[in-house]
């Protein structure tokens, strides 16, 4: 294999030819994934590649229908992920998977808890969860609940259980998604010290530059097969995403030649619009035709600008003006009568209505606005459903499935089209690509231009700056849950961005 | 303070001044003998609530108790009539069939996923039909033995009563405590309370976890039958209606969030009190009809719901804030 | 016809076990099918079974709703005590049958009210804000009929339980006319797929911009209605209220009507017919019970086994076995196991 420079004695753990069926489609097909002791490990793939299988063949979650699995020279089949964390694969997962409502003590000791007479005792727990903790200089109260503590900290809770009780394989599934920077760098020193331990460390995240930044070797799986395993430092990342798309990836985003329309008149103007707890006042004009970008990293108010601008969340502070008249956006429902419309950063919670079917989710937000009592005649809602899955090439087999059986792409493309069936004049689109496939990221990309050319204002609030460089006229920086820079035209570039975004991480430090 | 001790607290601090406020209208009440008496006089109920409280802990509920109460008790009255068995080997017998009870919609839970208020509904029913099955009339128990069991009791000074079964509920609550905190197995409940994908995942064994849980309950709801046996010196399949409703109630006035995870076994004990309290006042007050019961408690749980709602609501807009 | 044809398929189960139930008892009593006309009235023992499974029937049309957005109504059984008391007094006290049913009726909407304003607007777990009234519900109608059985013996409301309407039983006529109202209401309008919709995601659906809140509110409104109508004929059929025994645990007879038929109890799609039937199919066999001979009190055993049936019927894993075993959607199944 090449790049593989560990020696069969460093090898921690070997995955070889596993493979797994669900009914109806193979999810791993005769993989092979070897990790080395103090390695960092990365899988990567696309969504549907394969990687949560595999993982989760390993830590005993799904039982694997063929391959062996080596562990330190011995050949181990863990039935659940409790006896494989006993064997030694500890396991943390990007949704912090302790209990919020057990102290920090009780979380790492959790069914290994220090016993006299034959019960527990609670003082050699605490006792012993700070010696830990002390380890990966994190200094918490240990007796407090775990919902005190901010993610960053309960994530670092969690690596320390699953490190205390393993000891041999460490995998970090997207552990990084919900943290901020300096959070990162923070998990990242404690990564590396685990790994200088010589701990065998399985990384697996979205993030291209944290992949580089800290992991040895990568291995790259796609629709259930291995592609390969090769050395980070010897990967350039263009043929990395090659390996991840299979095929090259010729105009990744390219930026559009943006006709910067003749400066129309301000259709929306929200003066000292804010929230306290949530977002600062803020104020924003948005023209006809206009993209509006918002970029700041997450937590810095992205979100709750999205929320506070639609109603979501009721505005304290300021005024909201649309066409020069005052407007009351107090609810979802108030924004909606003025033709907003909201596609939400998750899908799964905010988006779809799962057990619905498409049609009936694509006609929800109209119906919505008519009210009850003027029902869409089913002729009219099949016609909807029929135009936008071809319009904007939702994968369904018909519009009556429910959508919960789309992919994440396609249920994106669905809630679009639940806001353009009530021809909106005002959409707000919060992280409209993350999470889905490039070809679906491509396709909502150009819809978002040509929205804006049908004269569409939009607000399109995305962690990927190279695609808001590509569509927004203007891009608002947010830190700190407050709107700290505006960037119009041709200052609207990533560098700009990141170091408006950086400027303040520099105040906030000092 | 810590706050996950403020609904606990609060319990306390009602119950104090609800006794200061009986105690300063009727001064009687301040004596051991009242309290001996709410001892007694709620030690069935105590006992099972101390089932309930584990069980709504872990994010379940289990409406089968006061049924499981009714049908131990006829089944101890028709089997100590028609056979000549020891009174305490029926009692063996009552429990072993009660945590069987349990341990099995505990499984059914468990194994097909279903929603616990469900499952033990069907249990209710069950060992409802069951005890009429037994016998449809009220089956007095006459067995020498219970009149010793009666006579036993400790003398507090003033002249109150800790009878046996007041202290057996005195009992079942301190080792409840103890199992509560400080066991693995107590732990591995609140666990669950807080999630039961997360504490599979932290290696919780969940399938034993929630068939103990209920066996558990079913345990002490037989305990509870048996008590309630020796109390009323009958079995009657109609009696302990609504128990479960009870002890319910008695589980959320003690500060335990219904929603699971958060609580503590000594807080129910005092719940029992304030409800037990309640019904002492009305009857030292003989004018007031014992509906009123009804809709003390019926206000004081909407009180405590209300409270820790405004306290989840408090530290997540704090936490938010942070 | 064929835009009935997917309610026909959802309805077939409830229908077949009817069906079943009813040739069961007949075979064994032949005369369980005769229906007899005297004095322009029907009698037998089907009209029976529609007759005495009307409380049940008013409390699932409410319940099937309240379930579907993915609430409970434990109260309904309490309210129906209330309302029973409420009508007792108004009309022994002298006013107006109209006022008196209107009365009731706003009570029980009344207590809706305030339970669909503690689930929607305070945000309480529908079975724990519930609980509320259940506990205290029934002190409440004990403080109205003063403790006492409260009787009456006004025609008209007597007329409510007892008499009948182009044959039928009063009872059965309000019922029936009620499903079918409700019925009409949430199908001919967009309230049914709206309230399947905050069910299913309430977050998503007030982001939609459905008025999730009011919504709700309506919901358990319209649960207090059927209770107050269930209740005002209990009390009606009796010609007194009786605060202890009025609806006791008909609330879990309604739910389990609801779960008969084929409802699930974590919201979302409904089908009020099929509650209909889930009540007619529970009341069928009581009254099976009954001319057998056996204790009625073999009903609860009889009830256990039901849900015990529905349990392993709907339980997720049985249906991952059918699933594995049968003819699986290959899609769906694998987009299941990715989204865990």
């Amino acid at each position: 294999m090449p790049g593989n420079t560990f020696g069969s004695d460093d090898i921690i753990l070997s995955a070889t030819g596993i493979d797994k069926v669900f009914p109806g489609a193979k999810a791993l097909n005769k993989v092979n994934f070897q990790l080395a002791r103090g390695e960092v490990h990365a899988l990567l793939g696309e969504n549907g590649a394969g990687k949560s299988t595999l993982v989760k063949c390993i830590t005993g979650a799904y039982r694997r229908d063929g391959g062996r699995l080596v562990l330190d020279g011995a050949d181990i089949d863990p039935r659940d992920t409790f006896e494989a964390q006993r064997l030694g694969i500890g396991t943390v997962y990007q949704e912090v998977n302790l209990l919020p409502n057990l102290t920090v003590a009780e979380n790492l000791f959790l069914g290994r808890q220090p016993k006299r007479f034959g019960l527990v005792d609670a003082r050699e727990m605490n006792r012993r969860a700070e010696t830990l903790l002390a380890g990966y200089d994190l200094d918490v109260d240990v007796r407090a609940e775990l919902s005190s503590c901010s993610v960053a900290v309960q994530q670092v809770v969690a690596i320390a259980r699953a490190v205390d009780l393993s000891g041999k394989v460490l995998i970090l599934d997207e552990p990084t998604a919900s943290l901020d920077a300096h959070e990162v760098e923070m998990l990242f020193s404690i990564v590396r010290r685990l790994k200088a331990q010589g701990l065998g460390i399985v990384f697996i995240t979205h993030f291209l530059e944290q992949v580089y930044a800290i992991c040895d070797r990568i291995t790259v799986l796609r629709n259930g097969q291995l592609v390969g395993t090769r050395e980070a430092a010897a990967l350039p990342r263009r043929e990395l995403i090659a390996m991840m798309l299979g095929r090259e990836l010729g105009d990744e985003i390219k930026a559009v030649a943006r006709a910067d329309a003749a400066e129309g008149p301000v259709r929306y103007r929200f003066a000292g619009y804010g929230r306290k707890g949530h977002i600062e006042p803020f104020d924003l004009e948005v023209r006809k035709g206009e993209v509006v970008g918002i970029a700041g990293l997450l937590g810095s108010g992205r979100t709750e600008t999205a929320e506070i601008l639609f109603g979501a969340e009721k505005a304290d502070s300021g005024t909201a003006e649309i066409d020069g008249k005052p407007a009351e956006l107090t609810s979802p429902r108030a924004a909606i009568r003025h033709r907003f419309g909201f596609c939400p950063e998750d899908r799964k919670v905010d988006g779809i209505v799962g057990d619905l079917s498409v049609r009936e989710n694509i006609a929800l937000a109209l119906q919505a606005r008519r009210g009850w009592a003027r029902p869409i005649p089913r002729a009219e809602q099949d016609r909807l459903a029929d135009q936008y899955i071809k319009a904007l090439d939702i994968r369904t087999t018909d519009r009556e499935k429910p959508i919960r059986l789309l992919s994440g792409g396609n249920q994106q493309k669905a809630i679009l089209a639940r806001w353009l069936a009530t021809n909106p004049e005002f959409l707000i689109l919060d992280e409209p690509t993350r999470g889905i496939d490039v070809g679906a990221h491509a396709e909502i990309i150009r819809l978002i231009e040509n929205l804006c050319e049908q004269g569409m204002s939009l607000i399109v609030i995305s962690s990927e700056l190279d695609e808001l460089v590509a569509y927004s006229r203007r891009v608002i920086v947010l830190r700190d849950r407050a709107h700290v820079s505006e960037l119009v035209g041709d200052a609207v570039t990533t560098a700009h961005i990141v170091e408006a975004i950086a400027a303040g991480e520099k105040q906030g430090a000092a | 303070m810590n706050p996950r001790y403020v609904p606990l607290a609060a319990t306390v601090a009602i119950f104090l001044a609800a006794y200061a406020l009986c105690i300063l209208q009727y001064p009687n009440m301040l004596s051991t003998r009242v309290i001996g008496n709410l001892l007694t006089d709620n030690a069935f109920l105590g006992i099972a609530a101390v089932g309930m409280t584990f069980v709504i802990l872990s994010g379940g509920i289990d409406l089968s108790i006061g049924a499981v109460i009714a049908f131990t008790g006829v089944f101890i009255a028709v089997v100590l009539e028609s056979t000549g068995l020891h009174p305490l080997v029926v009692f063996v017998l009552a429990l072993g069939i009660a945590t069987l009870f349990g341990a099995l919609m505990g499984a059914i839970i468990h194994h097909l996923e279903m929603p616990p208020f469900i499952v033990t509904l069907a249990g209710m029913f069950l060992a409802r039909g069951m005890a009429f099955v037994l016998s449809i009339d009220s089956v007095p128990v006459k067995h020498p033995f219970y009149a010793t069991m009666k006579a036993f009791y400790y003398r507090l000074p003033g002249g109150g009563r800790i009878t046996l079964i007041g202290g057996l509920m005195l009992l079942v609550f301190a080792a409840g405590i103890l199992i509560a905190h400080r066991t693995r197995f107590g732990a591995n409940v609140y666990a669950l309370g807080g999630g039961v994908q997360t504490a599979r995942l932290m290696g919780v064994p969940v399938a034993r976890t929630t068939i103990a849980i209920y066996a558990f309950s079913g345990l002490l709801a037989g305990l509870s039958g048996i008590v309630f046996s020796l109390y009323t010196s009958a079995g009657y399949s109609l009696a302990a209606v609504g128990v479960e409703l009870d002890a319910i109630a008695a589980v959320v006035i003690g500060g335990t969030l219904l929603t699971g995870g958060s609580g503590f076994v000594g807080g129910t004990l005092i719940g029992i009190l304030i409800m037990g309290l309640i019904q002492t006042y009305i009857t030292f007050d003989g004018s007031l009809s014992s509906w009123w019961t009804k809709i003390l408690i019926g206000l004081l749980l909407f009180g405590f719901i209300l409270m820790q709602k405004g306290f989840l609501y408090l530290s997540k807009g704090g936490r938010r804030l942070a | 016809m064929n835009a009935l044809k997917p309610h026909l398929i959802r309805l077939l189960p409830q229908f077949a076990v009817l069906i079943a139930v009813v040739a069961l008892i007949s075979l064994a009593f032949p005369d369980f099918l005769k229906l007899q006309i005297q004095n322009g009235r029907v009698y037998g023992s089907l009209i029976d079974v529609l007759n005495r499974g009307a409380p049940v029937a008013l409390l699932a049309i409410g319940m099937t709703i309240v379930i579907a957005t993915r609430g409970i109504d434990l109260s309904v059984g309490a309210v129906m005590a209330i309302c029973g008391a409420v009508a007792a007094a108004s009309i022994t006290s002298g006013h107006s049958l109209v006022y008196t049913l209107a009365l009731a009726l706003s009570v029980g909407m009344l207590c809706g009210l305030w339970n669909g304003i503690l689930v929607a607007v305070l945000d309480i777990q529908p079975i724990i804000a519930t609980l509320v009234l259940m506990v205290a519900g029934r002190g409440i109608a004990q403080l109205i009929t003063e403790g006492a059985i409260l009787t009456f013996n006004d025609p008209g409301l007597i007329f409510i339980g007892s008499g009948s309407f182009l044959g039928l039983p009063m009872p059965v006529v309000i019922w029936l006319v009620f499903g079918i109202a409700v019925t009409l209401l949430v199908r001919r309008t967009a309230l049914g797929m709206l309230v399947e919709a905050l069910g299913i995601n309430r977050r998503a659906s007030t982001l939609s911009g459905v008025s999730t809140g009011v919504l709700l509110i309506a919901a358990y409104v319209l649960s207090g209605l059927c209770a107050a109508i269930a209740g005002i004929i209990a009390a009606a059929d009796i010609r007194g209220a009786d605060a202890n025994n009025a609806g006791l645990w008909l609330e879990l007879d309604a739910i389990l009507a609801v779960v008969v038929g084929g409802n699930s109890l974590l919201g979302g799609r409904f089908s009020i017919a099929a509650s209909l039937l889930g009540a007619l199919i529970i009341q069928s066999i009581n009254t099976g019970i009954l001319l057998s001979g056996f204790p009625p009190e073999f009903n609860l055993i009889i009830k256990a086994a039901i849900i015990v049936l529905i349990l392993v019927i709907q339980s997720p894993r049985i249906r991952d076995l059918a699933t594995l075993f049968g003819r699986a959607d290959s899609a769906e199944a694998s987009v299941k196991q990715e989204a865990k």
